[in-house]
């Protein structure tokens, strides 16, 4: 159990896949402008993740056991498809669903979190629980880092920035800051 | 091909370098590349990886480009892709195993550098295989460079040295902060600004330029 | 891009034709792949296995030879290449000396440390009940104070003659009085302790297993200890 709480907060707060790894970097920067769209796309990724980590944990367990060096071409493939075909039956099913986060879908396919959570989950030998708590927790803590970024951008625009500073290179720098402030909580399961 | 006549072999070298420069210019492919650039060997390895990635790559497609199919193109790209990816993958693995443990989990992210994929959709699929190579080659020079700057930078503050070999002497002390995580971000941010403030110099002096012209006149 | 620079299509392929290219282009990557893992294999695995022995040699001075050993069934016994079952927290290294003396057991262990997890390889032995080496095979603590684990001589000397039952302790820098007790570093208190906590799990782990002082399993036929076949194949 206690691996599984240390496995969750590492993924969530220590290790911060955004903010320590710099996996999910393109949406970070480019789609945290709206406090509102960020959590949804949060959501979606969180979505997309535990699935990751299911379709990972099935081709390590029974297909690249046998075939290891297939590994990284399996894992584009069959993400990349299985999150299509989820993403086809969500607007069959559920069009309310698919206004929310739908949308997104296939746009996170390309996101390198993704193919991140796979590989770390693999390397370290999770198994299924696990990965699947990993991927929960480096969901929450992709949105986490989102949702603050989207509110630390949402009070910049009406504040006075220099004109040199505006876009990508404020956004780093408060990511920059944002890391800082997360490297707080190492040590947070250690300290006894 | 009559689409390339009009192409300069130089310039679609040199644009990747500095005016198009996919890192400090397009802020493309950071992704997983900003977590390995903690130290100059860490990034010219990483840099050199994606080099051999984004030529081989773009030989193939620049080559093949009329036997592949306009719907599939995508899929294909990956596959390519992710095959030049894992030979990377296993020839560092084998001949350089130090810098393949730290590196670790990056290497197949290469996979997902949106600038590879990027490259082989805008460029090598539409032109051929010598002006494919010259701007697969610049642009992999200019992420090279990039990488190694942020690379250098964050070694010779964050500790002291340059390819582990110290630069200064007992008294210094290493700002930590700069090869951990924040490091790379705050950096990356300061190096954007001075290519900002590059930009805006010349886009002044330009004015200048034109209004001295006009007074003239 | 100049828009106007699109493929001339002469005529729409069909979906047999779009099938049968992405086949081509899987089967081509996929013999590519196979014969640089072929190529790249061998290298790698001598690679691995001279990086291990070197360690288990390392936590265990005056050690020649090696074997791994599992708890299987109740009784701990020397690991084919094909056993792949045994749980990885149930697996050591015994360490043998030239002549195929049992010396002591090389420990692998792993725990949370101060930013991501630490393992690390000790070195036991069961007749004194002391660790007399360690080495951190995976970290990422803070470089410049965390790193010290391994970096820093004084504290991994720490761990060349330490009684490790009941339990290590750690204690302030300069405050070591017995000798189950470690100094902490200076400024990675929380490393240091997550290292010693790492060790004393290993040894909780085990204490139960290991059989008795003597009754370690002897090295098989000299010809096929793992050192001698390692990468050969």
């Amino acid at each position: 159990m206690n691996e599984l709480v240390w496995i969750f907060v590492s993924a969530l707060l220590i290790n911060n896949f955004v903010l320590a790894y710099f996996l999910g970097l393109c949406p970070f920067l480019g789609v945290s402008g709206r406090l509102e769209t960020s959590f949804r796309l949060g959501l979606a990724t969180t979505f997309v993740l535990i699935v990751t980590a299911l379709c990972a944990w099935f081709l390590n367990t029974y297909i690249l056991i046998h075939a290891p060096y297939l590994r990284l071409i399996s894992f584009i493939v069959v993400i990349a498809s299985t999150v299509q075909f989820i993403e086809m039956a969500i607007k069959k099913l559920s069009p309310a669903l698919f206004k929310a986060l739908g949308i997104f879908l296939p746009l996170i396919t390309t996101n390198c979190a993704i193919l991140g959570l796979a590989i770390f989950a693999t390397n370290r030998g999770y198994n299924l629980v696990e990965g699947l708590i990993f991927a929960l927790g480096a969901g929450a803590g992709f949105t986490l880092a989102m949702v603050l970024m989207a509110g630390l951008r949402e009070e910049t625009e009406l504040s006075d920035v220099p004109a040199l500073m505006q876009g990508t290179a404020l956004n780093l720098i408060i990511a920059g800051i944002l890391s800082m402030a997360f490297m707080g909580f190492a040590g947070l399961f250690s300290s006894t | 091909m009559d689409r390339d006549k009009n192409l300069d072999t130089y310039q679609e070298f040199v644009k990747g370098i500095w005016r198009d420069n996919p890192v400090f210019v397009q802020v493309l492919g950071m992704c997983p590349m900003l977590a390995v650039t903690n130290s100059a060997i860490n990034a010219l390895v990483m840099g050199g990886a994606t080099l051999f990635v984004l030529m081989g790559s773009s030989f193939l497609v620049a080559a093949f480009k009329k036997w592949i199919p306009k719907q599939v193109r995508i899929s294909l790209y990956i596959i390519i892709i992710a095959t030049f990816v894992t030979v990377a993958d296993y020839t560092l693995l084998a001949l350089l195993p130090g810098v393949h443990k730290e590196l670790g989990a990056f290497i197949p992210l290469i996979v997902a550098n949106c600038m590879i994929l990027g490259r082989q959709e805008a460029f090598a699929s539409r032109h051929g295989v010598r002006f494919a190579m010259m701007d697969a080659a610049g642009m992999s020079l200019g992420f090279v460079l990039a990488l190694f700057s942020l690379g250098s930078i964050r070694e010779i503050l964050g500790n002291g040295s340059l390819f582990n070999i110290p630069l200064f002497g007992e008294t210094f002390e290493p700002w930590v902060i700069m090869i951990l995580p924040p490091g790379g971000f705050i950096t990356l941010g300061l190096i954007l600004l001075f290519f900002n403030w590059v930009a805006a110099r010349k886009k002044a002096f330009l004015e200048q330029v034109v209004q001295a012209e006009r007074e003239s006149l | 891009m100049n828009p106007q620079v699109e493929l001339p299509v002469t005529n729409e392929p069909g979906s047999a034709r779009l099938a049968l290219s992405v086949a081509l282009a899987g089967l081509i990557s996929g013999i590519a792949i196979i014969g640089i893992y072929e190529a790249t294999l061998p290298t790698i695995t001598a690679n691995k296995a001279r990086l291990l022995r070197e360690a288990v040699f390392k936590v265990l001075p005056g050690v020649s030879r090696m074997q791994q050993l599992g708890f299987v069934d109740g009784s701990l016994k020397p690991m084919g290449e094909d056993d792949e079952a045994v749980d990885e927290d149930l697996t050591l290294y015994g360490g043998y000396d030239t002549d195929g003396r049992f010396i002591g057991y090389a420990i692998p262990s792993d725990g949370p440390g101060f930013q991501d997890t630490i393992s690390l390889l000790y070195g036991y032995l069961p007749g004194k009940g002391r660790v007399v080496g360690m080495e951190i095979l995976d970290s990422r603590e803070t470089p410049g104070l965390g790193d010290k684990i391994y970096k820093d001589a004084v504290f991994v000397a720490n761990f060349s003659n330490l009684v490790a039952d009941p339990e290590i302790v750690t204690v302030k820098k300069g405050t070591r009085s017995a000798p189950n007790e470690v100094d902490a570093i200076t400024g990675a208190t929380i490393s240091s302790k997550a290292v010693v906590r790492i060790i004393n799990e290993g040894q909780a782990r085990w204490r139960d297993k290991l059989p008795a002082p003597g009754q370690e399993p002897p090295l098989p036929d000299p010809a096929e200890t793992p050192a001698a076949t390692a990468g050969s194949d």
